[in-house]
């Protein structure tokens, strides 16, 4: 057989700017490359100067689709150099309004971006003419989502009401429970789309890479938490450089993360759910089980599934935390400033999201390092695709082609977020 | 008759203004339904060649690459409205246009001979010809969909260009800053938010850009008054507008 290449020049269904090419000799592999050209716009070279009060909205704007996880890792960086910890209240509202960007995301994912692969369509748009009512699910379950980062954060992208030390102002408990119908609705409409995706074909496919997710005892971890991995590690924000680096290559506008020494590793929604899945809501284990989940899912077709059974999830612990909300006596804590190193983690919709800052003492920001889930993933998203060519080869292109670009809408990809990074130091190792 | 064509194009920026197109949940199948989207990748992989009648563009110019691409863009729409402040005023990026960008590559990147960037970036307007400017670092929903229905009918889009203190007046919302003494850009800058910030006991910060004939020179002096130094009221002003004249230049000529 001839040697052929695949191309697809711009990525359709991911955020951001990305192209793929597979180079074939007859059925051997010879190079998979996920290329990313989205041009960089230099966040940590910027954000040298600013006041760490400006960290969160400033970052905020790496992503319009999971703004609240920017905002989040840059105030648990500053918040946990600075010495203070804020009253339970307000992390409520935090992982309340987080919850809000995981349901907004995973619809966009499930729904809009994801679901027409499986089906054959090229859109949501198209799919919605001959499957409207599903189509209306995913956008009223997605406009749940913004309905409550609309309420906690004042509005859905780049939210203006978050801040270090807190809120600007926080909302009633009436305010809140005007959510409650809406996610009462939304959480049915979750549990229907693990059905609806589970009733999808798949092709059977495993990773075996490291997973990493943060852990969080007797919680589903996504605000906060320590950094663990299928291989054992159990890790304090501040320990993360020393276990994971980051490479330059020349096709990437975006660094690659492994782990130092070499070693692929994967986080997001199967991280999550296959390290995490015991602490789920029990009506979305429930939801994992009816469909035959299992505790962990390393397949990534199916992670379609595992985040509509995080939609369930987001959905249930939504309303638990609105029927438990007592509004904080202060919408904020002060904060002053303390010079040293912050380093702060959450769990963005498609996973691990990293920050790092070092400050002096009246709080100007020296030195910043961002590491997003999709430079993160970015390895292990080309090892699965040299793997799914590999067995795939004989497909003609066109449907080899489109088999490629599920396989990697498979890890919803953000390659806004992925393009910008680093440190000098990291790099050079 | 045939329907009208809409396209999204995407530069340098977060992907947030397109996704407001996403986030039209309850108008999004309607509008689907009186128009062909010929070019929306975020959205679809269905791609048609222009021309299009309408093409929003979002974020701003800084690669070689996409200055070619966007005269390509102009030459294929019939109209072109750029959505947000990248697009409209060269976005937080444009940071980079007060300093030396050869020293930002070599912060962010091991390889720096792998880049491919410009010293700036600029907005849409900068080079090619722009026929509506919609603010905001996002765009409003509201204004998005009034904009997309006035130039599908052919009718200039109502857009007011007053002063988020106009917003703030009309919603009866005390002033804070007037009343708590809080820094607020909302005298100079464009509504279009509905005076978002000022509703969440919060000091506008200039999302949306500078009003027409902003009085920068009035409000500065007052934000000194309120304690702010200027390292403070330069921070302020130098986010996502900082491409915007008024608001690059607010510090020396308050």
């Amino acid at each position: 057989m001839a040697k052929r290449t695949i191309v697809t020049d711009y990525l359709a269904r991911v955020e951001g700017e990305g192209a793929m090419t597979v180079q074939l000799d007859g059925d051997r592999v010879e190079h998979v490359e996920l290329r990313i050209f989205e041009p960089p716009r230099f966040f940590e070279a910027f954000l040298r100067g600013r006041s760490f009060r400006e960290a969160p909205d400033i970052t905020a704007r790496i992503c319009g689709i999971c703004p609240v996880a920017y905002q989040t890792s840059a105030i648990n960086a500053m918040e946990s150099l600075c010495g203070v910890e804020v009253p339970e209240p307000i992390r409520m509202l935090r992982r309340l309004l987080y919850c809000g960007e995981w349901i907004e995301s995973h619809a966009l994912h499930v729904y809009m971006l994801h679901a027409p692969d499986f089906l054959g369509y090229e859109s949501a748009i198209e799919l919605a003419r001959d499957a409207p009512a599903a189509v209306e699910r995913g956008l009223a379950l997605k406009r749940t989502g913004n309905d409550l980062m609309t309420l906690v954060g004042g509005r859905e992208i780049h939210p203006i009401n978050v801040r270090v030390g807190g809120f600007y102002r926080v909302p009633t408990k009436p305010e809140l429970r005007e959510l409650v119908e809406s996610l009462e609705r939304a959480r049915e409409a979750a549990l229907d789309t693990v059905r609806w995706t589970a009733g999808f074909e798949f092709p059977e496919r495993i990773v075996d890479c490291d997973l990493v997710a943060l852990e969080q005892p007797d919680e589903y971890a996504i605000e906060r938490g320590r950094i663990r991995s299928s291989a054992g590690l159990d890790l304090a924000p501040s320990e993360y450089d020393e276990h994971f680096e980051e490479l330059h290559v020349e096709r990437s506008n975006a660094l690659q993360s492994q782990l130092r020494g070499g070693g692929t590793y994967l986080c997001g929604p199967l991280a999550r759910y296959s390290l995490g899945s015991a602490e789920l809501s029990p009506l979305a284990r429930e939801a994992a089980a009816e469909v035959g989940l299992g505790d962990e899912c390393r397949d990534p077709f199916r992670s379609i599934v595992v985040r509509s059974v995080e939609l369930v999830h987001a959905c249930d612990e939504s309303l638990r935390l609105i029927e438990a909300y007592e509004p904080p006596d202060h919408p904020a804590v002060q904060v002053d400033p303390v010079a040293g190193t912050g380093y702060g983690v959450s769990e963005a919709p498609r996973g691990l999201l990293y920050h790092r800052y070092r400050l002096d003492a009246d709080g100007t920001i020296l030195d910043a390092k961002i590491v997003p889930p999709t430079s993160q993933n970015q390895l292990a998203i080309e090892d699965d695709l040299r793997d799914v060519v590999a067995r795939n080869s004989r497909l003609e292109d066109d449907v080899l082609r489109r088999l490629c670009e599920q396989t990697i809408r498979n890890y919803d990809p953000c390659i806004s977020c992925a393009t910008h990074f680093l440190d000098l130091q990291v790099e050079r190792k | 008759m045939s329907r009208p064509t809409l396209a999204v194009w995407k530069f340098a920026s977060c992907d947030g203004c397109q996704l407001t197109l996403l986030d039209m949940e309850d108008e999004l199948l309607p509008l689907a339904g009186t128009i062909d989207i010929s070019d929306f990748r975020e959205a679809t992989s269905a791609v048609v060649d222009g021309p299009y009648d309408l093409s929003l563009v979002e974020g701003s110019i800084t690669t070689p690459h996409d200055a070619e691409r966007i005269q390509e863009i102009r030459r294929n729409s019939k109209a072109l409205v750029t959505i947000g402040a990248c697009a409209t005023s060269g976005g937080i990026q444009a940071l980079r246009n007060f300093a030396d960008v050869d020293e930002f590559t070599r912060i962010v990147y091991a390889s720096p001979q792998y880049i491919s960037t410009l010293a700036t970036s600029t907005p849409i307007s900068a080079h090619v010809p722009v026929d509506f400017e919609l603010r905001g670092c996002p765009i409003d929903k509201r204004q998005l969909l009034e904009v997309v229905t006035a130039f599908l009918h052919g009718r200039r889009p109502g857009i007011p260009a007053t002063s988020v203190c106009t917003e703030c007046k009309r919603r009866g919302i005390v002033c804070v800053m007037v009343a708590h003494g809080t820094a607020c850009l909302g005298p100079v800058t464009q509504a279009g938010c509905n005076a978002l910030c000022p509703s969440y006991d919060r000091g506008c910060f200039g999302c949306f850009g500078p009003m027409e004939s902003p009085n920068t020179g009035a409000l500065v002096p007052l934000l000194r008054r309120l304690g702010r130094s200027d390292r403070d009221v330069e921070r302020l002003f130098h986010t996502f507008n900082v491409g915007a004249e008024p608001f690059q230049k607010a510090v020396e000529h308050g």
